[in-house]
């Protein structure tokens, strides 16, 4: 075979859909720094704490000691734990809550806008009626309302979160449904006789997923601002130390101290940032169409 | 005479939805482990199973659900939302006296974003590769990113407590100052400051790139290009036939983030010791008053719901297309 038919074959070879978005997405300088970022996240907060061992609970040295000061890196909180410690340890709860409160959020979101979606007609107004009703819904306060009756656990906390926050989800998927199952091949599918489930979950949703991908990546980022503000609010498990817990129980001394406060905020903020970043890498990767707008 | 039908038909929809939020917060107080009756007798420092029973029966805790359900949706439509035994005061009472601040405070919030929010947009717009651009485009990760009562602790930290500006104490007014109305009106904007600029941080972020995506588009339009043609000056094509349809979108998200504006709120509240219904939820949260917090709930989720009627009013008079009926 010549140069030129070999060239000709390799214009021709087309790259697997996952492929190219996985090219796209490396290409993307940002996508590139909110992974990179997320990684160190997860690896300084699971693997930190095997290193350094000092127990967030313990009170350590003075109440309050600034940053770098008596050798405690990050200084000490309100009762004189080390923030360091706390820092690390909070890390996995925060991101294990918000990891959980998103899988709820998507399943629930995507199972009523899939079978709103699908089916139409009465099934589609029940499920929108419900979904109006939990958006005019403060979501903060809903949550609220649900962890302080129900006790705060880490548990609760990812139910309330996925609770008050599937609408967006919902529609988002509901939309797509109602685009892909007028198309060609789900009606191939039907006229074989596959069933109504089948349909669904193996046909339709496989085609929506890009979409809902982003959305997911994206819930992830509330969720672990949501669980942050519920710490905040006092709402979190006494016994379970978490980057909101760390805000919360400072917040009386902020003017006396900054950093028991500024430390866990720039880590939830560098968090949620790394997530949203990925998640437009992906958005981008996933929608080309979209990205040449 | 279409608006007339339509807005009927919103109102109908509106109580059908408050009358829904009502049974969501009646059930959530059976649903929850212990009974009031607990709560009361835990008050009164305990007490025996008889006693237990004589408070059931005097609450009528002890009759059938779907009775307590219909004597509390009476109670409600009369205005009546229980009794906090905490604050000693009727929770109608509670939060009247509340709500004026928090509409205060998220109206303003709301303004600040959306008017510059929508500057900064079509001014980035004008040039999507400028500086101004570029600072949207961080200023809307940043508003996404940090989770908002720590920006209210930095800025408090900040231009409280390094550079005093701005009242630490927090609250709405100093009690010790002046008290004629203009000197009170200027000591309550005063503390309105912080507050208000914290909240409307991340709409602000999110309007701007919203609007920034709806001027581009609108920009690149059949019609814009004939204004150019016949030769308008480039700030009226902008800011006169462009600007009314780019802020369609921002109008529409305004109105449906009301939710999401009303719980940042709370912990902006929270933060700023501001004296509204946010500052209450986090007082009965810790208090466990649950009628207190159902109540704030239940006036919280009616101010969505208005406010959502009033964005679909606006939307309707800002966009003759569907005034008209035409949509």
């Amino acid at each position: 075979m010549s140069d030129a038919a070999r060239e000709f074959e390799q214009e021709l070879r087309v790259e697997s859909p996952a492929r190219e978005a996985w090219r796209m997405f490396i290409s993307n300088n940002s996508a590139i720094v909110g992974l990179a970022i997320f990684t160190l996240i997860i690896l300084t907060t699971f693997v930190g704490p095997l290193v350094y061992t000092v127990d967030p609970f313990e009170l350590v040295w003075a109440p309050l000691t600034p940053p770098g000061e008596e050798g405690w890196l990050l200084g000490t909180d309100y009762l004189g734990r080390d923030l360091v410690a706390g820092l690390l340890i909070g890390g996995q709860s925060t991101l294990a809550v918000g990891a959980a409160a998103a899988v709820i959020t998507i399943t629930i979101g995507i199972t009523v806008g899939a079978l709103a979606g699908y089916y139409r007609g009465w099934v589609d107004e029940a499920l929108m009626r419900v979904t109006e009703f939990f958006q005019v819904l403060p979501p903060l306060l809903l949550a609220m309302v649900l962890v302080m009756l129900f006790e705060p656990s880490l548990t609760t906390i990812a139910f309330a979160i996925g609770i008050v926050s599937w609408t967006s989800a919902a529609r988002l998927t509901r939309a797509e449904f109602m685009r892909i199952r007028e198309l060609e091949y789900v009606k191939a599918a039907r006229s074989i006789s596959a069933s109504n489930a089948r349909i669904i979950w193996r046909v339709i949703l496989p085609n929506a997923a890009p979409p809902l991908i982003v959305s997911a990546a994206l819930s992830v980022g509330t969720a672990i601002l949501f669980e942050a503000g519920l710490s905040f609010l006092g709402l979190s498990d006494a016994n379970v130390m978490s980057w909101g817990k760390l805000i919360g129980d400072n917040r009386p001394a902020i003017l006396a101290a900054w950093w028991p406060v500024t430390f866990p905020g720039v880590a939830i903020f560098l968090t949620v940032l790394a997530v949203s970043l990925i998640g437009d890498g992906l958005n981008d990767a996933l929608n080309p169409k979209l990205r040449r707008r | 005479m279409h608006i007339a039908s339509v807005l009927i038909r919103r109102i109908l929809n509106a109580a059908g939805l408050l009358a829904a939020v009502l049974i969501l917060c009646f059930t959530l107080i059976h649903l929850a482990p212990g009974d009031p009756a607990e709560v009361i007798a835990g008050e009164m420092g305990g007490a025996t199973e008889e006693m237990m029973a004589e408070i059931r029966a005097l609450y009528g805790l002890d009759r059938p659900f779907h009775v307590q359900l219909l004597s509390y949706l009476g109670n409600v439509a009369q205005g009546d939302l229980g009794y906090s035994f905490y604050f000693n005061q009727p929770v109608t009472d509670l939060i009247v006296e509340r709500l004026g601040a928090t509409l205060l405070l998220v109206i303003s919030a709301l303004l600040l974003a959306i008017f510059l929010g929508t500057f900064l947009g079509v001014v980035a717009a004008r040039n999507p590769n400028g500086l101004i651009s570029h600072f949207v485009t961080v200023l809307a990760l940043f508003g996404y990113a940090a989770p908002v009562f720590w920006t209210a602790i930095i800025l408090l930290i900040l231009f409280a407590s390094v550079i005093p500006i701005f009242p630490a104490s927090g609250g709405m007014y100093d009690i010790t100052g002046p008290d004629d109305p203009i000197s009170r009106a200027l000591d309550i904007a005063h503390h309105m400051v912080l507050p208000v600029i914290t909240l409307s941080t991340i709409y602000l972020a999110f309007y701007s790139r919203l609007a920034r995506a709806s001027m581009l588009d609108v920009l690149g339009s059949d019609y814009i290009r004939t204004a150019r043609a016949k030769g308008l000056a480039e700030v009226v094509v902008v800011y006169k036939h462009a600007l009314r349809n780019a802020v369609l979108p921002v109008v529409t998200f305004a109105g449906l983030q009301f939710a999401q504006l009303m719980s940042g709120a709370v912990l902006v509240e929270a933060v700023y010791s501001w004296p509204g219904l946010g500052t209450l939820a986090f007082e009965s949260l810790l208090r466990r008053d649950t009628p207190t917090l159902l109540g704030i709930l239940f006036f919280s989720s009616m101010v969505v719901i208005i406010a959502n009627l009033l964005t679909d009013i606006a939307y309707r008079l800002i966009d003759p297309r569907i005034r008209s009926g035409a949509r």
